[in-house]
């Protein structure tokens, strides 16, 4: 923990969207949020009409909604209309298809201007809506579209060629995929349906419990799990952006995710469309040299971006910004795993503003636990619950969950249930659901710990699930991958400490007999697994042993692989039955 | 170092990191990222081991000079040849 407290100045607390965190919280009804919304004329609720409709109608049509830039730089301006017309042509083309309410649509884009125009369309149609991250490989990717019933795909040609096309025959739901570009066979040309499609669409009577978006999650064990989230998503998506990002009209706001991850849905394309915002997005990778032209050139109001990044911004030497400046930057916030105090006081030195972390989860589908523009920041901190939400500090034992109240116990952080963006179900998955909830709360699977001041401090996760540049990996999907390889006997997969990414995907493999271990071997692992899993998921590192440490059961005991290479104390070892060598 | 060596060099180098591309497949002129699936992290690892194979600084301002696998290797051809000249 950090001793250094960055006090806010009075005045900048004041000119805050919540100049006042305690008053807030002892004003704040979710009803009155629910109120603020437009709604739909039979008391229906849908978010894309929150988003589009609803601000054009608050007359916000000429406003650019969406500042795309191109890889080669080319920007692309959508105003509220023009995008709203976009996402009706994409609602009529599905109807077109015969795509139904309660249908789910996916997605695997890089950020393009179409990912927007499904997503927003796919929610109009009364659809459910699944993007998928596109640094995925096939297996990944099949696991996704079998859990959801994937019954339409919208991609790429080269995305379909490299991650799709071999797995098709396994997906017997997914009757269309659709291609952004180019021409691939068995796949339909996007641009002349959008093309002869109507501009104008009424949006689906959906209700607020009706299934909008389906985001998947890892857990230590099994399948991806889908969290499914609902229209009244939305309701929770405005209120936490306004509190805790600041967020308001006339803002120009970057959100550096990818749609892919469910921050840059909730907070790349719901949030600031809702509250009415200039919203950038940009195709490129990162490159610290290109996001400090983009900040400075663009004079990016409200930025909010992850760890990782921040972390390779300050590899990359403060120098690197020259003569830029940030004169309109009023707001960094950062998600994805806990920023460290360093980075959150270099964002003090180097923008004269401190990085405003934040905790949430994709079951959350909102910001939970925050730093505000009007709080002081301890660094190092989540800081504190949005106002709405209860949390508190939990031991769970087999006679049940107790609330942990003195400050510093470090216990399992829990959620009060009944926040509009909660998730609804995994999908078929009830027991993995219903396990999440217990005695009244909501089971993060997150150790924290709770000062005496109320402020939330990230102890470490309380199962095996690896945490890498902000994305959870479940250790057995990556597991299972490298098990298929011939020369795999066993293999155990942990998170290792990076200073850059938080964690990395390091795989413990003993091989079948008739296989020697050597360098040629290690890469063809690591090529079998990248091929299978995409960059984000395959491991990192592959190390080889004769045997991995197991239970009676035949459990690869990853805590102990993990606790052996961090040098930590090996904690109870009853259960070990076969030793690593 | 000839251009040829230090062609090899990154061949070898990205063989560690992404073992499945073939290096005569991908597009020279595209972004590396993209044309052999490796995120930004496997990148700076690539430019930092290829930085220390060549003890060379590789500074993070020229990573733009560095994003295809033409310009990689013309960017650490060019500044082999200093540090040799």
């Amino acid at each position: 923990m950090s001793d250094t407290t960055l006090r806010k100045e009075p005045a900048a607390a004041r000119a805050a969207n919540m100049p006042d965190y305690r008053e807030a919280v002892a004003e704040f009804s979710w009803q009155a949020e629910r109120d603020a919304l437009a709604g739909l004329s039979d008391g229906g609720l849908n978010i894309a009409h929150e988003a589009l409709d609803a601000r054009i109608a608050a007359g916000l049509g000429d406003v650019p909604a969406l500042r795309w830039f191109g890889r080669d730089g080319t920007e692309i301006i959508f105003t509220y209309a023009a995008l709203s017309r976009e996402a009706n042509r994409f609602a009529n083309v599905l109807a077109s298809l015969g795509v139904r309410p309660g249908d789910t649509v996916y997605s695997l884009l890089g950020r393009v201007p179409g990912l927007y125009f499904a997503a927003l369309g796919t929610l109009k149609s009364g659809a459910v809506f699944c993007p998928m991250f596109s640094a995925f490989g096939p297996e990944p990717v099949q696991a996704r579209m079998e859990i959801g019933s994937a019954r339409v795909l919208v991609t790429s040609a080269a995305l379909y060629r490299r991650k799709v096309r071999g797995i098709r025959g396994r997906l017997p739901d997914l009757a269309h995929v659709l291609l952004v570009d180019g021409e691939e066979e068995g796949c339909t040309a996007l641009a002349p349906l959008m093309a002869a499609a109507g501009d104008t669409f009424r949006t689906a009577p959906t209700r607020p419990e009706d299934p909008a978006l389906l985001h998947f999650t890892s857990g230590t064990t099994g399948r991806p799990k889908g969290a499914l989230h609902v229209h009244e998503a939305v309701v929770a998506h405005r209120a936490t952006a306004r509190l805790a990002l600041d967020l308001r009209p006339g803002d120009l706001y970057w959100c550096t995710a990818d749609p892919g991850w469910v921050t840059g849905t909730s907070y790349g394309i719901i949030a600031p469309l809702v509250i009415g915002v200039t919203m950038i997005v940009d195709e490129a990778e990162f490159d610290p040299d290109r996001w400090y032209d983009m900040l400075a050139r663009e004079e990016v109001t409200v930025w909010y971006t992850a760890p990782t990044a921040i972390r390779m911004l300050m590899r990359a030497g403060a120098e690197l910004i020259g003569k830029r400046r940030f004169p309109k930057l009023r707001f960094m916030a950062s998600v994805g795993e806990p920023l460290n105090p360093e980075a959150v006081l270099w964002g003090q030195e180097v923008f004269g503003m401190p990085f405003h972390d934040n905790w949430w989860q994709t079951e959350t589908g909102g910001i939970m636990i925050a730093n505000y523009a009007s709080m002081d920041v301890k660094p190092g901190s989540m800081g504190k619950p949005l106002p709405g939400i209860e949390a508190g500090i939990v031991a769970v034992t087999e006679a049940g969950v107790k609330e942990l109240t003195k400050p510093q116990a470090i216990g399992e952080l829990a959620l009060r249930p009944g926040w509009p963006s909660m998730m609804r179900a995994y999908l078929h998955e009830a027991a993995r659901y219903q396990k999440c909830f217990r005695d009244g709360w909501y089971l993060s699977g997150d150790l924290a710990m709770r000062d005496s001041d109320g402020y939330y401090w990230f102890v470490g996760r309380g199962d095996d699930v690896i945490k890498s540049a902000g994305h959870l990996i479940g250790p057995f999907e990556v597991e299972s991958a490298l098990i298929e390889h011939d020369a795999v006997a066993e293999v155990g997969v942990i998170g290792i400490p990076d200073e850059t990414a938080g964690e990395i995907v390091k795989a413990y493999v003993a091989l079948n007999k008739g296989y020697e271990p050597n360098e040629e071997l290690e890469r063809e692992l690591l090529g079998h697994a990248r091929k299978r899993l995409g960059p984000a998921v395959a491991p990192k590192a592959i190390v080889f042993r004769q045997n991995l440490p197991k239970t009676r059961s035949g459990k690869i005991m990853r805590r102990l692989l993990k606790a052996r290479e961090l040098g930590l104390p090996e904690g109870d070892i009853s259960t070990l039955e076969s030793d690593e060598k | 170092m000839t251009k040829d060596d230090i062609e090899k060099l990154v061949r070898g180098e990205l063989a560690r990191i992404a073992p499945d591309i073939d290096p005569d497949a991908i597009d020279r002129d595209g972004d590396l990222r993209e044309e052999c699936d490796i995120d930004s992290l496997d990148f700076l690892n690539l430019v930092t081991a290829l930085g220390k194979a060549l003890s060379m600084p590789m500074p993070e301002a020229d990573y733009p000079a560095m994003r295809s696998l033409n310009g990689l290797v013309a960017y650490l051809s060019r500044g082999s040849a200093a540090s040799a000249g």
